[in-house]
């Protein structure tokens, strides 16, 4: 198993990785090769041989190479793994579409199965008409496929009294960006038809949680998906296979998974979900409640301390993942200082509203230390703050919607921290 | 950049239209739905009260209810086992470095604790609390928060005017006044200051798992093949369903007793015998009266816990399927004692 387990995402890995390539630097570069390379004079197995046939595997799992490209959870986070967190590897994933296999998942009450043929979802409450729908039914309607970006409130949560873990996939993994396909709630409301009086949603999951929340129906009536496919397939199970909420730039606790109904009300529930969690206390005590949309945010996903730079000094590829619940990203600037000078990034495509951006920052290495940032601008011109000025609104014990500036320290051996910088 | 801040609202707008296929009339799918069945699924309350059924409930009862059904989690007193959430105390903390954050010192409305707890609660087994059950537990929670007597009893009629220590400590997001003008700037680009020092590093906690899995249930990673003939897919399929026991039970080498005893050589024990563990009087008793775990008797307590041995306090739904009973004993069968 350790043969398959990239070099780097350990730190003895790491010690390891930098030996081999210390030694692979002397045959490699402009100083050309001193003895011919066997991976090219000799002929190799794979060159002779067969592969694999076209009926060994019917869906396919990556190849055993990246098996180290996985969601991991942090066990001290939760009391068990049931009610819990896992984070998505941002730091060995490029592009901007998340895998669903490799997408962080949260649950209140553990991934359930629910088939399409036991799938009901209803709509009631101030409607014309109460409804209950099939799966099948909600096929039938117009369908739209846009991609949106879904990230949990308490991303970045740990770090706001400190920085605390040493990885993009751990201080920044709580995102995926899917492409979803499915009909969006503005078409259900109306098959229901809304009564005046409706101002708010409720909606509610099949599973023992139900994570119910409560949504204003300006929203409800707006951008709100009700999705069953997501990267072109099914929602896997533990996206809510077979329905899910999409509510695009908003925290990813409303995006209800086994999406199972949809009450229409004149006032908001104020659920467990609203009031207990996922609302922010502030320095005084007092707590900002509705703190829907997710501010514009950026991280640099390598290097970082899982991706250390292994090659020593020369050509370099800064590169992250930016985003903004406001609308597009239309700047990200990349610093290699700590700040005292900014570079504008390469956006891999213009930004899409409500959905990862990906960058680039391509860098000649001098081989000394550095402190990297990376700064996100939506389009409506919110500048991603920095933990300083974030602290100065929110005091530090605010747990949720921290979109500060995210410091990695590269030192000379390449080996980067977490850190934070004056 | 305010210019840009006009243009977005007019993007916003004409890109939220292109969102929906216009729709001139309904498409006449999906069916009505039955009142019966909205009201089997409907059960959301609001703060008004709206949603709350008949009922009530006294706090001694609560004490009752909650020791037997949420205690094993929660704690006695509502103080929390391990990391499992504390739902007492913290009154006055909310100011404080590391608030502590329960029903009674920071819940804006007891209908949600109500609500909470009727529709999610006992966590694994739930929706098996009656409305009484859950008028009283909650007024047990209000008694281990100090804020009502012994003699309190809750009712539909008191519950939404009961007002919480924190009622008054929310207020709706104002980011856009109070924080998009301070960072909407166009920020700064060459020589913006002189100097960088490194204030803080996370190599001073170092709390990241670097092991390839982070799993809680680290020591069960290989199971001594104690049993001769045992069918490794099923010891492997039983490794998974033991997740479902792993919040609670350790199994493997230098497993301690957590919120439920550890389970080292179960098959074949005595019940209620691992010291330093404190059963419940049933399950003791259980144990006293000569109970072995046999495969036979693991099978039919891991079907239907409190069916078995009513009153223990294992807090677990159980294992419905019959596969899945057979696996978990074949796993924890590899376990000696
Ligand atoms: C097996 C352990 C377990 C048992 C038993 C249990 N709970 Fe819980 N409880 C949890 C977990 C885990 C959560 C958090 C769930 C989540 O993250 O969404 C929770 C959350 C809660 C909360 C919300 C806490 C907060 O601050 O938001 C309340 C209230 C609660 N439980 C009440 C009860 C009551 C009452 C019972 C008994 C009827 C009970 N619980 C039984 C594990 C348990
Ligand atoms: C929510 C926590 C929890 C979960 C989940 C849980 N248990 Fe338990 N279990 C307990 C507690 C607490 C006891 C002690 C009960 C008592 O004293 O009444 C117990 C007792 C037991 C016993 C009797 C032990 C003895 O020493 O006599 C067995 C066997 C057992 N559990 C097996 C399991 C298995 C197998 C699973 C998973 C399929 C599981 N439990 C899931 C909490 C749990």
């Amino acid at each position: 198993m350790s043969d398959d387990i990239a070099k780097g995402t350990t730190r003895r890995g790491f010690l390891s990785a930098t030996a081999a390539a210390g030694g692979a630097l002397v045959a490699a570069g402009a100083a050309g090769a001193a003895t011919p390379d066997p991976l090219i004079m000799e002929k190799q197995p794979w060159a002779t041989g067969l592969g694999d046939g076209v009926d060994a595997v019917p869906y396919g799992m990556p190849i055993k190479f990246e098996s180290h490209v996985v969601r991991r959870n942090v066990s001290w986070l939760t009391a068990d793994v049931i009610s819990s967190i896992n984070f998505t590897p941002i730091h060995a994933l490029d592009g901007t579409i998340t895998p669903q296999g490799c997408a962080f998942e949260r649950h209140h009450s553990g991934a359930i199965e629910l088939s399409k043929d036991d799938y009901r979802l209803m709509i009631n409450g101030l409607v014309e008409t109460p409804l209950v729908f099939t799966y099948a039914d909600l096929e039938r309607f117009p369908r739209v496929t846009h991609t949106y970006f879904c990230e949990c409130a308490a991303n970045t949560g740990m770090e706001w009294a400190g920085s605390q873990l040493n990885g993009s996939q751990f201080t920044h993994g709580m995102i995926h960006n899917m492409e979803y396909t499915g009909v969006t709630l503005r078409t259900l409301l109306q098959e229901a038809g809304v009564k005046p009086e409706g101002k708010w949603v409720f909606v509610e999951g099949s599973d023992a949680s139900s994570n119910g929340r409560s949504i204003p129906i300006e929203k409800a009536l707006n951008d709100c998906l009700i999705a069953f496919k997501a990267n072109g397939e099914a929602l896997r199970k533990e996206h809510g296979y077979p329905v899910r909420l999409v509510v695009p730039g908003w925290e990813g606790n409303m995006w209800v998974k086994w999406l199972r109904r949809i009450e229409v009300g004149d006032a908001p529930w104020e659920q467990r979900e609203e009031t207990s969690k996922y609302t922010d206390t502030m320095a005084d005590g007092t707590s900002r409640k509705w703190t829907w949309v997710m501010d514009a945010k950026s991280v640099i996903t390598a290097p970082s301390p899982q991706v250390p730079i292994t090659h020593g000094p020369g050509p370099v590829v800064i590169t992250g993942l930016a985003w903004s619940g406001r609308g597009a990203i239309k700047r990200v600037d990349v610093t290699v200082d700590g700040g005292k000078t900014w570079h504008e990034a390469r956006l891999a495509s213009p930004g899409q509203p409500m959905a990862l951006t990906r960058f680039y920052f391509d860098h000649v290495w001098d081989g000394t230390e550095m402190l990297l940032q990376s700064r996100a601008i939506d389009e409506t011109g919110y500048v991603q703050p920095t933990k300083a000025q974030l602290r100065e609104v929110r005091g530090v014990n605010s747990v949720y919607h921290n979109n500060c500036i995210q410091t990695w320290w590269v030192k000379a051996s390449g080996e980067a921290e977490n850190v934070e910088i004056s | 950049m305010s210019k840009f801040r006009d243009l977005v609202i007019g993007t916003a707008i004409a890109s939220s239209l292109l969102v929906t296929p216009a729709l001139a009339e309904k498409l006449g799918l999906g069916r009505p739905a039955l009142p019966e069945e909205v009201a089997a699924w409907d059960h959301d309350v609001r703060p008004d009260g709206l949603g709350l059924p008949e009922g009530s409930g006294d706090v001694l009862t609560g004490e009752e209810v909650f020791s037997e059904k949420c205690a094993v989690c929660h704690g006695e007193f509502a103080e929390g086992v391990d990391n499992w959430p504390k739902l007492a105390g913290g009154i006055g903390t909310l100011d404080h470095d590391d608030p502590l954050k329960t029903v009674g010192s920071y819940w804006p409305h007891l209908t949600t604790a109500w609500d909470y707890i009727h529709r999610s609660m006992p966590f694994g087994n739930a929706q098996s609390l009656t409305p009484d059950e859950v008028y009283a537990i909650v007024a047990y929670i209000l008694y281990s928060n100090d804020l009502v007597d012994e003699d309190f009893v809750l009712t539909r009629e008191n519950l939404a005017t009961f007002e919480l220590p924190n009622a008054g400590g929310f207020f709706v997001d104002d980011r856009d006044t109070v924080e998009l003008p301070k960072f909407s700037v166009e920020p700064c680009m060459t020589n913006c200051k002189e100097t960088v020092e490194i204030t803080m590093r996370a190599a001073v906690l170092d709390v990241t798992p670097f092991d390839a899995t982070d799993d809680a249930a680290a020591p069960a990673a290989e199971p001594a093949p104690a049993v001769a003939a045992a069918d490794p897919e099923l010891i492997a399929a039983g490794k998974k369903v033991f997740k479902k026991c792993a919040s609670c039970h350790k199994v493997g080498e230098g497993a301690k007793n957590g919120t439920g005893p550890l389970l080292n050589g179960i098959v074949g024990r005595a019940t209620a015998s691992v010291k330093g563990f404190k059963y419940s009087k049933a399950m003791a008793d259980a144990g006293a009266g000569g109970l072995v775990w046999t495969e036979e008797a693991l099978a039919a307590y891991l079907a239907d816990p409190k069916g078995y041995l009513p009153k223990n306090k294992m807090s677990f739904a159980g294992l419905k399927k019959d596969e899945e009973r057979k696996a978990v004993i074949a796993y924890l069968a590899t376990f000696g004692g």
